[in-house]
């Protein structure tokens, strides 16, 4: 019934010349979704990707299981000197992640181009 | 259309997934009397918050009980009653922190009634009597007097 949570990630360099990992994900983000949240992000080496991009643009549904994985992830990252940033959430997603707390850890931008820009 | 009352009413199986059904008819309904989009977005959570809780904590995921989902439109208000079979609450869980979270002193679940709590206009928790048949109830109110 959930529909299957994929994703993918691209290296990218940011206009400042920062090497970013981006996390892009499709589907619903969910209880289901662990290995395609965290998975994805362990899969990446700690000590040589700092910065971390979440795209939410193809996500149409995030329910409370899938915010306790995105929350994993940024403890994994505190710990481990990554800073998280986010982007292509809708209105709603980014006032439930506002809500949480989730904004405190994970900076929140409209587009990737401005994610990129202040990266 | 007029703003007669009506009621609606979903079962679903404690299948996970299944709460995006109860979802979808909440969202149809509220669309039907005229709620906003973004109104109708945080109905869409805290119903499938709510039937989430109900799968897992009511019905502890067996699949042979249902939730049952009781929409209620009137006047200038939507109540949603979302019904299992447990036992009900006893006390409501305290604010999530997030600091405690990455920190790694409370649970990084537990999100879901807050997020109820926050996205509606009332919501109440009520035990059942005779330990089965718990409900929580919603109420989300057209012209919200909190925007």
């Amino acid at each position: 019934m959930q529909s299957e949570t994929k994703s993918r990630v691209d290296q990218l360099t940011s206009p400042a010349g920062h090497p970013v990992s981006v996390l892009r994900f499709e589907g619903d983000i969910a209880s289901t979704s662990k290995d395609a949240v965290l998975g994805t992000y362990q899969g990446l080496a700690k000590d040589k990707f700092k910065l971390i991009l979440l795209d939410f643009t193809k996500v149409d549904y995030i329910n409370s299981s899938g915010i306790a994985l995105v929350i994993q992830m940024l403890i994994e990252a505190a710990n481990s000197g990554q800073k998280v940033f986010a982007y292509g959430l809708s209105p709603h997603f980014t006032k439930v992640f506002t809500m949480v707390g989730i904004t405190k850890y994970a900076g929140l931008f409209p587009s990737q181009d401005a994610a990129m820009a202040a990266l | 259309m007029t703003h007669k009352s009506a009621n609606v009413e979903v079962r679903i199986p404690s299948r996970l997934g299944y709460e995006k059904v109860a979802m979808s008819t909440a969202a149809s309904v509220a669309k039907l009397m005229g709620f906003r989009e973004d109104r109708v977005e945080d109905l869409k959570t805290a119903v499938a918050e709510a039937c989430i809780n109900a799968m897992e904590h009511g019905n502890r995921l067996k699949e042979e009980l249902s939730v049952g989902v009781v929409l209620s439109a009137g006047e200038d208000a939507l109540e949603v009653k979302v019904i299992d079979d447990g036992k009900g609450l006893k006390t409501l869980p305290a604010k999530p922190d997030i600091d405690k979270k990455i920190h790694g002193e409370e649970d990084p679940r537990g999100m879901g009634m807050f997020l109820i709590q926050a996205l509606v206009d009332e919501a109440e928790w009520v035990a059942s009597a005779n330990g089965k048949s718990s409900y929580v109830r919603l109420v989300i109110r057209l012209d919200s007097p909190t925007e």
